[in-house]
């Protein structure tokens, strides 16, 4: 009955810093078949998709008086109901998820649908770091160093048509990898979905990386949705389908209760959760909460967006 | 050692301090993985959780513990009822206090906000002025200055406090209800096996064991 948290790695499992230092070396070594027979397991990192190679992406700028949640705690607390309803499940369970190959499909409303290969989606010169506020919708919140794309640049290849006006978002459905699936917790594939205008704002990203490495499978390898002003379920992970379409996409925390999840979930102290305050949040790291800010403090990027809208009615 | 197993007024008091000691690792534990930041990457949330699930576990099995003995014949796991009872109030105290003055910050007006407007804080802050008249006549003196009917009554407050706190557990998850799912069908079990129509034939018949009545029902 006893619910430990998770035990700390001994210093016997810890992989050796120079195996883990040279993983990109030891894995190109792999590939070409010189140290395949003889390569140590441990020298993969584990929870990280291998394969993807070094991240080259044109550094961020931490926002004014903000300090970094830590990796490990960014790691180690996640909503990734896929691998569990715990914030250490997704940590515990995401390592059997394999990752290679990927391709996000793009399809719908578009000119030039498309599969995107996730090594195309990373190429050199197309990522940026972005350091967010994170704030979920349980009153808990970090500061993030994403590298990611801006989804309107994904969005620009394919060409949406008129009749484009929403985005609508797929997760990996997996159940033999992603063991959460196996429980009807939500109605899985997970799905969220964005306005056009929305998506194509410039804050909207599709993370790939984290903390200058490819996504932990925890995060949401090897590509996932971040949308700073909005709670943090909106940020659909392991993305596997994007579609473009001319009706409001349904969203899975609003299939699983409409009056708690609204279509919007913009961050909002204003529009309480039915069943708990959204006027304060406490930052991972710290012991007293702080005040939460309208649009999580975006409101100067994105409040025109909702211009002339009741909120309290869109949540 | 051997001479606290010869009676049985040594082996209950090895039983009762025995588990004495096994109610307070919890919160020996707690405090231990706080200190060493094992407790998530919000501490403060995961304890508030842990000492509330502490908590409606040690009163759920308070009120486990008349049906055991009915079905099992131990009447050695009576004199537990109180302290175990106890210490689910202790814990439900401790609970209460992580709310208020860590995850609150002392801020009255939204206590009291969240009091009135959320559900889930209005039935589990009912719960706890539930558990108080029943934390303070727990004495013995308080027992007999009561008299042992109106006692009785008075604690059979304890059949609506932890059907409340299952309650409050429920409406507080956020989708996946399998643990407060878990204490109301054993809440459910406790409480219905003290229907009178389970009570027969269950009591343990026969001179051996009406030889030590066990005077309460509740």
């Amino acid at each position: 009955m006893l619910i430990r948290p998770t035990k700390p790695v001994p210093e016997n499992e810890v992989t050796d810093a120079r195996l883990w230092l040279g993983r990109r070396q030891v894995i190109a070594a792999a590939a070409t078949g010189l140290l395949a027979a003889s390569l140590p397991a441990a020298a993969t990192p584990s929870g990280s998709a291998p394969g993807l190679g070094a991240l080259s992406f044109t550094p961020g700028k931490l926002p004014a008086g903000e300090t970094l949640t830590s990796r490990d705690k960014i790691t180690s607390y996640n909503n990734f109901y896929e691998f569990g309803t715990d914030k250490s499940d997704p940590a515990e369970n995401a390592g059997a998820l394999k990752v290679l190959p990927w391709t996000v499909t793009v399809e719908g409303e578009c000119h030039k649908p498309g599969q995107f290969a996730i090594e195309d989606l990373i190429k050199p010169g197309s990522l940026q770091e972005r350091i967010y506020r994170h704030r979920c919708v349980e009153g808990w919140s970090m500061v993030i160093p994403w590298i990611g794309l801006p989804l309107a640049s994904l969005l620009g290849r394919v060409e949406p048509t008129g009749n484009a006006k929403y985005v609508a978002f797929e997760t990996l459905l997996r159940p033999s990898e992603m063991t959460g699936q196996n429980s009807h917790v939500l109605d899985w594939p997970y799905r969220e979905g964005l306005r056009l205008d929305e998506a194509m704002n410039d804050l909207t990203l599709l993370a790939v990386g984290l903390y200058g490495d490819v996504l932990p499978n925890q995060n949401g390898t090897p590509i996932r949705l971040v949308v700073p002003w909005k709670y943090g379920f909106k940020g659909a992970k392991s993305i596997v389908r994007i579609r473009l379409q001319e009706q409001m996409p349904q969203t899975s925390w609003n299939m699983y209760a409409p009056g708690e999840y609204g279509f919007y979930s913009n961050v909002n102290p204003d529009v309480d959760h039915p069943r708990w305050s959204q006027r304060k949040e406490r930052r991972v790291g710290e012991v007293f909460r702080r005040e939460t800010l309208k649009f999580n403090g975006y409101g100067e990027q994105v409040a025109s967006l909702y211009a002339g809208m009741d909120l309290k009615v869109n949540y | 050692m051997r001479a606290l197993l010869a009676t049985r007024k040594g082996r209950a008091a090895l039983v009762w301090w025995s588990v004495w000691v096994l109610c307070l690792t919890p919160l020996l534990a707690v405090v231990y993985w706080v200190g060493t930041d094992q407790m998530t990457a919000d501490p403060v949330a995961r304890s508030l959780r842990y000492l509330g699930e502490w908590g409606l576990r040690l009163l759920v099995i308070g009120l486990a513990l008349t049906p055991l003995k009915r079905l099992s014949g131990w009447c050695w796991v009576m004199p537990l009822r109180r302290m175990i009872g106890l210490y689910g109030f202790f814990y439900v105290c401790l609970h209460l206090l992580t709310y208020v003055v860590i995850d609150q910050g002392l801020d009255w007006d939204a206590i009291w906000k969240d009091i009135v407007k959320r559900p889930y804080i209005t039935i589990g802050f009912a719960a706890f002025l539930l558990l108080l008249p029943l934390a303070i006549t727990s004495t013995n003196a308080m027992m007999k200055r009561l008299g042992c009917k109106r006692w009785l009554r008075l604690h059979r407050l304890c059949y609506v406090i932890a059907p409340l706190g299952v309650v409050h557990y429920d409406l507080l998850v956020k989708a996946d209800a399998r643990w407060p799912i878990f204490y109301g069908v054993l809440t459910i079990l406790c409480l219905g096996a003290r229907l009178p129509m389970f009570q027969r034939g269950t009591r343990p018949s026969g001179p051996a064991r009406e030889a030590r009545p066990v005077p309460s029902q509740a």
